[in-house]
Parts: structure tokens; C-alpha cells; sequence
């Protein structure tokens, strides 16, 4: 592919690596697309129709995160188009799927949409506004570096004619017909005159009334409710069910299983699980509550979390495997060079020598308000989906996989999704709806219980670590040894955070171990830095205390030199009023993490009661994720992402027994509530503005609890190394 | 069996079981959706109605108790989205997911109505009930400050 315009790098990977040499997203359609497409489409991002509205196109979800307005503010930005001019519209999932994913990727999630996905998505609106220059020139006659294109209106100065304008619209169907010689270069930071301002979510007042529309308020002609449920121990199968015994209810028209092809359970894949299926969701229900259901647990009957946790302090008491990435090193980039195979010998012969204990987190489901929920109309010719999803291609590509069925027939729709948090990738539930559907010959919607939600969900994986380091005459760490223990299903998460951690240690080794795991783990908000920041955020406070230093200072000393991390440090020491010194049941802890290339830090301020009741005070967010193009966007997601953690950490906890998870909804499985809230979030924006872009959906999470537990310990003299901490003794 | 509930002022009759709860009724059979499940056991408040001026949990709520009383739902609070609860909750952007909201929004309102200026300890008590996992409490915190504000003027 020749594009000699292009030099962000990044920009030119996604285009080669996706498209094979095709310049996906802001070509001309092909015959094809054009005929699918709407008229006065420019691309498949865009159409501008005569009376200068411009429909812009999200190919990713909307979980209130905001790529509903983020997608269409990059496009506008380089379009030029007033805001009130702008329409948020849904991609057509079949389309991409169909059309050599016509939008590059549909997943939404790891706070990507925009750090990652600006260049194309700004490069759509740069290119469909040249080709609006370049039919203005045309048409007018005149060079086209005299034509203008600004807040929608195409304008030049005319030798003959004088002052000549005209709307986007009236140019639409002409741009249409125009190829660029060469595609613009998209806009430098600091050039934006939308990007950067405050503009709020524009499916808000949609839901202030009601009227915003969830896969489970979707309703199709003739439908009918289905209720499921997979083994309560996961990875168990379905041996029989008793449908004579529960046939007669009211309602009730039928019993589905839903059969697992492959041996263990997979997510390409549907788990073994039994539907009933009524007229209403509630019968439905009722009749699968009391049907006898025969079980084969499988071998996760024998697993408990204590049983995991007693497996992985055995695993911690003998040294685990080094952790290398693909070049060999250990950990990822930051660390390469580090020397660790001094480590062991450094440990054993230092004078001053740290010994952790061992910290833990866990097991946390998403628990998104909104139930996993999908409505699937099955027929001879078609099919229709509204599901629970992050990535509508994928989803469509999984439907139509469980039916055998032709991309180019099915046909998945985007609604809002009532939470998403990771939850809405590894998920099942439109392949179980498209089975149910096909199985009944009806429309049907499928609605998990909030106990069969939380029990069958893919989980946050629980993880425990511990450290010993050596320390210099300065009281700084010269050796660090880690060592996390993680599960079988998605390992990498053990290290996240951990092996790339960005104090300038001079020999560190990084150590993992596994435990055995048959419960599904999927992506949650902040994978991995979400639990092992709480692990090694206080590892260091630990370090800094034992060394002599104040742990904030420590920080600041042991990232000297690394731009991103000094500006977010030092604007906690200038701003937050930081102390170690708060008086007895009163402290302040701070903590930073890095994830989806921000760095995040928190500063909390706790107080405890006599009692031992913990109350956080006020949070205080210090985030640099290079650029921000809402930053009131950027601040919902602060506080959001906070509370989110903040819930886990006091009040979460899955409990595993004998294989299975016992609390399974809200009374068992508290969630933060408005009186536990802290009264005060503050969010400080620290951009670097130095040509990298950090994700917003997730950062400030992980840096939480650390915070707040090192809080706890300015309070009390207490170190809690587990959550929820609600439990803690203090 | 036929039951008539009164919802936002209309009525309905519903063939259903009188023990079906409130919460499928409004949705399955009233057609009004903007009510939503998230627990079923009286513990998120996703599914919070007014019913005879109280924030009620619908989903679990039998049917027959609501028969003859006013059931309010977020349908029924304006015309056009502008109640001033929800022109606070649009003003200060406080729906993420937005799922919560309806019945944060109704939980909101049944305090405004019992309690015009509330203090944050009122606000805590009565939006208790009401999870959010999207944490958008501060913003709804300060939301229904703002409504208490605009209804005064
Ligand atoms: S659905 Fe009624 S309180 Fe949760
Ligand atoms: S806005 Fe998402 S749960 Fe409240």
C-alpha cells in the first residue's frame, strides 16, 4: 500500500493489519457498499443529507463509557461540522462483518476507543471533508486551495462571482463521486477546536425518561421468555431434567438443553445448560426453579476458594517460575535490562533485608445492572439479535457459528448494554437465545436471573502475592524479588502491573505461580492492575517505611526521570495536602498505578471509627493519559471507575464452596451504596500532551483500594492485605 | 385473572397470575419498559415505581397488592423529559449506563415529593435502596440538590 501522507505509525498498522493493503473505513465504497449504504453516505462512517445533518457511525458499544459521542466528536472534529449538526448513529454489525470489517474493530473495551482508535476515526472525517473541498472546487471552477470548509459550510472567494457558500449538504452526493489523490494528514494536538471541550454524552436525556432501549426491552412480534441455567458448578454438564414434572405449569410451553460441544467449557463455544421456556419471563422461572435437574459437577465439585487459597500459599512458600515476555526479558518494555538473576543472591546476603506477607484479593463478578439479556428471532432466512455484547462483530460471528448460519443472514443490532465492565466479552448469551429460538421456532428473549448472572459469570480472577526486597545504605530497595500467584484460565492477568512496574529497582525478579481453577474468568474493568495494584501499592508503602521514607517522596525518587509519572507524583504532593500525619483514626494514603497507558494516582483520606468502621472521606484522582478530548467524559469515568474499585474493595468477595459460587446476588454480595459513597471525588487532568494516549475508561480503579488500605494503615497501625476490608479488624 | 392497575393514570386490565410481581406487569404486559430488573429480591431498586406517593419495589410487589392504587412509573413523570428531577440528572450528566436510572430517578422523586429540600442524610436514607454500578451516587447526590433548587424557582 503506498501512503506516503500517513506518518503516525500506529495509523498505518491498523490499516495494513486489518485490511490487507485496503484503506478500511474512508475508501470510497465499493459498488457494494454504496448499494448497502445510505444515500449521500461520503463513507461508511458518515452521511450528509441535503438539509447538512451529518449521521455519524458507532461501531462501538455504548456501556455509559460515551463512544456514542466520542466516535462522533473524533469524526466531527476533522469534518468540521457544528455539534447540533451531528447525529450519533449505530453501525450495521452485518455490514462489517460482511465487508472485510468494514470499521476495523467493533470490540469495545480496554479503554481503547479513543486512545487507539482516534487515527482512523479522525482520518474518516479529514478524508470526507476533502472530498467536499475537492467537489466544491470542481463545481465552482476555482483552485482547490481556495475553498474553504468550516462548521458545515464549504465557502471560496470567486474571481467573477464574489463571495460564493454552500452547505456540506448541497455537496454531499458530489463528494460521493471524488477520490483523493492523497489522504490528508489528520489534525496535531492543540489544532482541535472540539476536541479538548467538555461536551455531554448524547444519549443522556434518553436516559432521564425510560426510553433508552436494553436488549431486555426488546420485543418482537409473537415472542416468548426463556430462563436458563448452566450447572452451578462450572464446567459441570447437564445429565437430565424432568420436564413432565413442571410441563402442567402456567405458561410453560417447553424445555430446551443447550448442548456443549466441546469437552470443557469454551466461549466459542455454549455451556451445558437446560431453558425453560413461557410466555412470561416469571413462569419461566418458576417452572425452572422447581424442575429436578440431574448434575454432573465435574471436577470442580473438589475446589474452594479456601482450597485455592491454600494451594497458592503453598506455591508461595517455594520459589515460582521467572517471568519472561516474548524477548526473553522479564516482564514487558520498561523493565528490559534489569538484572534478575542477581536477585536471589542479593536477598540472601543483605543486612536489610524485607519480608512481605502475603496479600490477596478475591474473586468479583460484574454483576452489571442489567442482567445478561438477548433477544434472538430465528428464521428459515434470517436471523435477528439484541444481546449483551462489546463487540457486535463478534457476537454475530458467534451467532451465526452456533447456528450454521451465513454471516450475510444474521443480523445483530446495537443497543445499550446497562453496564458492561469486560462483561460483555466473554458472554454466551446470544448464542444461547439463538438456540433457544431456533429450537422453538419463535422469537425469544433470554433473561439470566441476577443469581444465575453472578453464578455463571466470567469472573475477575482472585490473586495472591507477597515480596521480599533488599535495601541499600539510602534505605532504598537495591534487589526485589515478586512472587503472585494467579489461576489456570487467563494467567497473564497475575502479572499485570506487577512485572512492569516502573520503580527504577536495579535487580528485580518477577515470579508466578498457578492454581488449579475450573471457574470461567473473563476481562473486568482494569484487568490485573485492579488486583495487583492493591498488592504492590502497599508493598511499597511497606518498602518506604522500612527504608525511611515518606512513601510519596519514594515514589517521586524511584520514577526520577520518567516524565508521565513526575507530573501526576508531583501534582499529589502539590495539591492533595499530603500527609502522613493525621492524628489517631484519621490517614492519608496515596498510591499510583499504570494501566491501558495511563497513569493514575490516588490520594485517600480515611477516618475509623472506635469501632472499627471505616469511612473514606474524600478521594483524590491525579490522571495522565497524555491527551483528553471530554474531559467531563474523562471525569464521569474518574469517579466511576473509582467507585467501581472502591465497591470491591469494601464490600466484595465471591465465595466459592464445594466448586460452587454461594452468593449470587445482592443481599450475599453487597455492592457500594450512595451512604457508603465517598462525600468528595476530586479529578485532577495532568496531560503530558506529548504524543501518546493513555485509555480513561479504567485507570483510576486500580490505584483505589491500595490508597485507601495504606490510608488505613496512617489511621490505625493496621495493614489489611485482603479485601473486602469492610471485614477487617480494626 | 383480570386485574385492573392504574398506571400513570390509565388504565389496564391484565390477565395474569395475582402473585405474578408488579415489575413483569408493568413491563410484559403494560408494555412500559422503562421500569427495569436488576435483583428480583427488593435489593438494587432498579425496578423502583410510586405507588400511592411511596418508592415501591415492584419486582417484588404481587400484583393483586397493587390493583386500585396509582402506580406511578418513569413514563408517567413528564411529557417531554422535563420533570425537574430529570432536567438536574441531564444537567449534571448523571446517567452512565443509565440502567439504575429509572429507578433512582423514581426513588428521587417519592423523597422530593415527601421531603422538598432534603439534607444529605435524608438523601442517603432514602436512595439506600438503589444500587448503581456505573457509581454515578456523587452526581445523583448533587442531582437531587439541583432538582430540589429548580422546584423552589
Ligand atoms: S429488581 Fe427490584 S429491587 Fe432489584
Ligand atoms: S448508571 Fe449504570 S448502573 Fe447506574
Amino acid at each position: 500500500m503506498n501512503t506516503p501522507s500517513f506518518s503516525r505509525r500506529n495509523f498505518l498498522k491498523v490499516t495494513v493489519s486489518a485490511a490487507g493493503g485496503l484503506m478500511v473505513g474512508f475508501t470510497l465504497p465499493t459498488p457494494l457498499q454504496a448499494a448497502m449504504g445510505e444515500a449521500g453516505e461520503i463513507n461508511a462512517w458518515l452521511t450528509i443529507d441535503p438539509d447538512n445533518i451529518v449521521s455519524i457511525v458507532t461501531p462501538q458499544t455504548e456501556m455509559g463509557q460515551g463512544a456514542w459521542t466520542s466516535i462522533p466528536m473524533m469524526v466531527a472534529e476533522e469534518l468540521d461540522v457544528p455539534w447540533e449538526n451531528v447525529r450519533s448513529v449505530r453501525a450495521d454489525a452485518n455490514r462489517h462483518v460482511n465487508n472485510a470489517e468494514l470499521y476495523t474493530t467493533t470490540s469495545t473495551g480496554g479503554s481503547t476507543t479513543v486512545s487507539r482508535r482516534h487515527p482512523y476515526m479522525m482520518q474518516a472525517g479529514a478524508s470526507a471533508r476533502e472530498r467536499l473541498r475537492v467537489a466544491a472546487s470542481n463545481r465552482w471552477g476555482v483552485p482547490l486551495d481556495k475553498v474553504v470548509a468550516k462548521q458545515g459550510y464549504l465557502s471560496t472567494e470567486h474571481e467573477e462571482q464574489g463571495m460564493l457558500q454552500g452547505t456540506y449538504g448541497e455537496f454531499a452526493a458530489d463528494a460521493v463521486a471524488v477520490t483523493l489523490e492523497k489522504e490528508p494528514t489528520i489534525k496535531a494536538y492543540g489544532d482541535w477546536w472540539l476536541l479538548g471541550t467538555d461536551v455531554k454524552r448524547v444519549d443522556v436525556a434518553s436516559k432521564t425518561n425510560g426510553s433508552a432501549v436494553y436488549p431486555i426491552d426488546v420485543t418482537v412480534e409473537g415472542m416468548v421468555y426463556a430462563a436458563v441455567q448452566a450447572c452451578p458448578v462450572p464446567e459441570g454438564k447437564l445429565v437430565s431434567f424432568d420436564f413432565e414434572a413442571v410441563k402442567g405449569m402456567p405458561g410453560v410451553i417447553a424445555a430446551v438443553e443447550l448442548k456443549q460441544v466441546k469437552d470443557v467449557p469454551a466461549f466459542t463455544d455454549l455451556r451445558s445448560a437446560v431453558a425453560i421456556v413461557a410466555e412470561s419471563w416469571f413462569q419461566a422461572k418458576n417452572a425452572l426453579a422447581v424442575m429436578p435437574i440431574v448434575w454432573d459437577f465435574g471436577r470442580g465439585a473438589t475446589i474452594s476458594f479456601e482450597s485455592q487459597t491454600a494451594e497458592a500459599l503453598s506455591l508461595l512458600a517455594a520459589p515460582g517460575t521467572l517471568v519472561k515476555d516474548e524477548d526473553g526479558n522479564i516482564g514487558k518494555g520498561m523493565d528490559k535490562g534489569v538484572n534478575h538473576d542477581a536477585v536471589p543472591d542479593l536477598l540472601a546476603a543483605s543486612t536489610k533485608l524485607v519480608t512481605g506477607e502475603v496479600y490477596s484479593r478475591p474473586f468479583e463478578a460484574h454483576a452489571t445492572m442489567m442482567p445478561p439479556c438477548a433477544v434472538a428471532d430465528v428464521k428459515a432466512d434470517r436471523v435477528d439479535v439484541w444481546t449483551f455484547t462489546q463487540d457486535i462483530g463478534r457476537s454475530l460471528n458467534e451467532v451465526a457459528d452456533q447456528l450454521g448460519r451465513d454471516t450475510k443472514a444474521v443480523f445483530l443490532h446495537q443497543t445499550q448494554l446497562g453496564g458492561g465492565f469486560g462483561g460483555g466479552y466473554n458472554m454466551d448469551v446470544h448464542r444461547q437465545a439463538a438456540a433457544i429460538s431456533a429450537a422453538v421456532g419463535k422469537p425469544v428473549k433470554v433473561i439470566r436471573s441476577r443469581e444465575e448472572d453472578i453464578a455463571q459469570d466470567s469472573q475477575r480472577p482472585p490473586v495472591w502475592g507477597t515480596y521480599k526486597a533488599a535495601l541499600g545504605e539510602d534505605g532504598l530497595p537495591v534487589a526485589l524479588l515478586t512472587h503472585f500467584v494467579g489461576e489456570e484460565k487467563m494467567p497473564a492477568f497475575a502479572q499485570r502491573g506487577v512485572a512492569n512496574l516502573p520503580y527504577l529497582i536495579p535487580n528485580r525478579r518477577h515470579e508466578n505461580s498457578l492454581v488449579q481453577n475450573h471457574v470461567p474468568i473473563g476481562y473486568h474493568r482494569a484487568p490485573g492492575a485492579n488486583s495487583n495494584g492493591f498488592i504492590v501499592e502497599q508493598m511499597v508503602d511497606e518498602l518506604a517505611q522500612a527504608g525511611g521514607w515518606d512513601p510519596l517522596e519514594w515514589r517521586i525518587k524511584l520514577t526520577e526521570g520518567m516524565e508521565p509519572w513526575q507530573r501526576v507524583l508531583q501534582a499529589m504532593k502539590a495539591k492533595s495536602g499530603w500527609t502522613t500525619d493525621m492524628g489517631d483514626g484519621e490517614g492519608m494514603g496515596c498510591a499510583v498505578v499504570e494501566s491501558h497507558g495511563t497513569i493514575a494516582g490516588c490520594v485517600a483520606t480515611v477516618s475509623v471509627s472506635r469501632r472499627g468502621q471505616i469511612f473514606v472521606d474524600k478521594l483524590q484522582y491525579f490522571i495522565n493519559s497524555g491527551y483528553v478530548i471530554n474531559p467531563l467524559n474523562a471525569r464521569e469515568q474518574a469517579e466511576s471507575s473509582a467507585i467501581w474499585e472502591l465497591s470491591h474493595a469494601m464490600f466484595g468477595g465471591l465465595q466459592v464452596r464445594d466448586g460452587r459460587i454461594v452468593n449470587t446476588n445482592f443481599d450475599s454480595y453487597p455492592m457500594m451504596r450512595m451512604p457508603d459513597t465517598p462525600p468528595e471525588i476530586e479529578v485532577n487532568l495532568e496531560m503530558s500532551e506529548d504524543q501518546w494516549w493513555g485509555g480513561l475508561g479504567e485507570p483510576t480503579g486500580p490505584p483505589t483500594p491500595p490508597a485507601v488500605a495504606n490510608a488505613l494503615f496512617y489511621a490505625t497501625g493496621t495493614r489489611v492485605r485482603t479485601t473486602p476490608l469492610s471485614k477487617a479488624e480494626l | 385473572m383480570a386485574i385492573t392497575l392504574n398506571i400513570n393514570g390509565q388504565d389496564h386490565t391484565i390477565d395474569a397470575d395475582p402473585q405474578m410481581p408488579l415489575l413483569w406487569a408493568i413491563r410484559e404486559k403494560a408494555g412500559l419498559s422503562g421500569t427495569k430488573f436488576g435483583c428480583g429480591i427488593a435489593q438494587c431498586g432498579a425496578c423502583t415505581v410510586i405507588i400511592d406517593g411511596n418508592a415501591v419495589r415492584s419486582c417484588n410487589t404481587p400484583l393483586a397488592t397493587a390493583a386500585g392504587k396509582a402506580i406511578r412509573t418513569i413514563e408517567g413523570l413528564s411529557a417531554d423529559n422535563d420533570h425537574p428531577v430529570q432536567k438536574a440528572w441531564q444537567e449534571l450528566t448523571v446517567p452512565q449506563c443509565g440502567y439504575c436510572q429509572s429507578g433512582q430517578i423514581m426513588s428521587a422523586v417519592a423523597l422530593l415529593e415527601q421531603s422538598p429540600d432534603p439534607t444529605d442524610n435524608e438523601i442517603d436514607k432514602a436512595m439506600a435502596g438503589n444500587i448503581c454500578r456505573c457509581g454515578t451516587y456523587t452526581r445523583i447526590r448533587a442531582a437531587i440538590h439541583r432538582a430540589a433548587e429548580m422546584s423552589k424557582t
